[in-house]
């Protein structure tokens, strides 16, 4: 079973398929700035908003399947994501360097 | 009656979290500098995790998943000033290149002269050797 396939009918079935696709085309972008980004700090950004979009996606899919596990899966990622942009952050501070490249 | 008026409220939730979603990563991608990426990223994604959720919680209204639902959002709107807070700290310290439209305080180096101090300051009992 997939998002687009969703198992609700009228405007909640249509709304959550659109917004998963709005969500898909937003993790792209993000990807292109965690690829692109010139210093450090952008692609922890990047990063970051990944794992935000992520759990939108989650939100969406377990509204869509109408299965409450997915939601555990997404407060669990909320969780990873906090903390790997605080250990990220405290990288960068203790680096020191400027990190630019391009 | 009642169930198409909560059809489409949360629905509209639904596709407006997905349209800040959206909006949240146009602006990390367009914007000019790592400062005000942040800015993009954390307030428009922040409100399109918080519709997201909102719309799911009107639509499925069972106690459960609305429970859960809630704590996701809560903890978002928790963790990501903090985290941004962090983060550009970490970049302003690191001295990443910013916009060349930015205006600074006047005062700019009376900011970044107790920073580097406190900085060498903390570093410097950590390369010490420890008793």
């Amino acid at each position: 079973m997939n998002v687009f396939t969703t198992a609700l009918g009228g405007f909640v079935g249509f709304a959550s398929v659109a917004a998963a696709l709005m969500v898909l085309l937003a993790l792209v972008l993000t990807a292109v700035r965690l690829l692109r980004g010139p210093s450090l700090a952008d692609r922890v950004v990047a990063l970051d908003l990944i794992s935000m979009l992520l759990v939108a996606f989650l939100v969406i899919f377990a509204t869509s399947s109408a299965r409450e596990a997915y939601l555990d899966a997404g407060l669990a990622l909320a969780l990873v994501a906090f903390l790997s942009t605080v250990a990220f952050a405290r990288f960068i501070e203790r680096s020191g360097t400027p990190e630019d490249d391009s | 009656m009642m169930a198409l008026i909560l059809d489409i409220l949360a629905g509209s939730l639904i596709l407006l979290g997905g349209a800040f979603c959206l909006v949240a990563a146009a602006g990390v991608v367009r914007m000019p500098d790592v400062f005000v990426r942040m800015h993009a990223s954390t307030k428009a994604g922040t409100l399109g995790v918080g519709l997201i959720g909102l719309g799911a919680c009107i639509h499925v209204a069972a106690g459960g998943f609305v429970a859960k639902a809630l704590l996701i959002i809560a903890f978002m709107i928790l963790t990501a000033p903090v985290g941004a807070h962090l983060l550009g700290r970490a970049a302003f310290r690191s001295k990443t290149a910013v916009w060349d439209g930015t205006e600074f305080d006047p005062d700019i180096e009376k900011f970044s002269q107790p920073l580097d101090s406190s900085q060498s300051a903390q570093s410097q009992p950590e390369q010490g050797p420890k008793p």
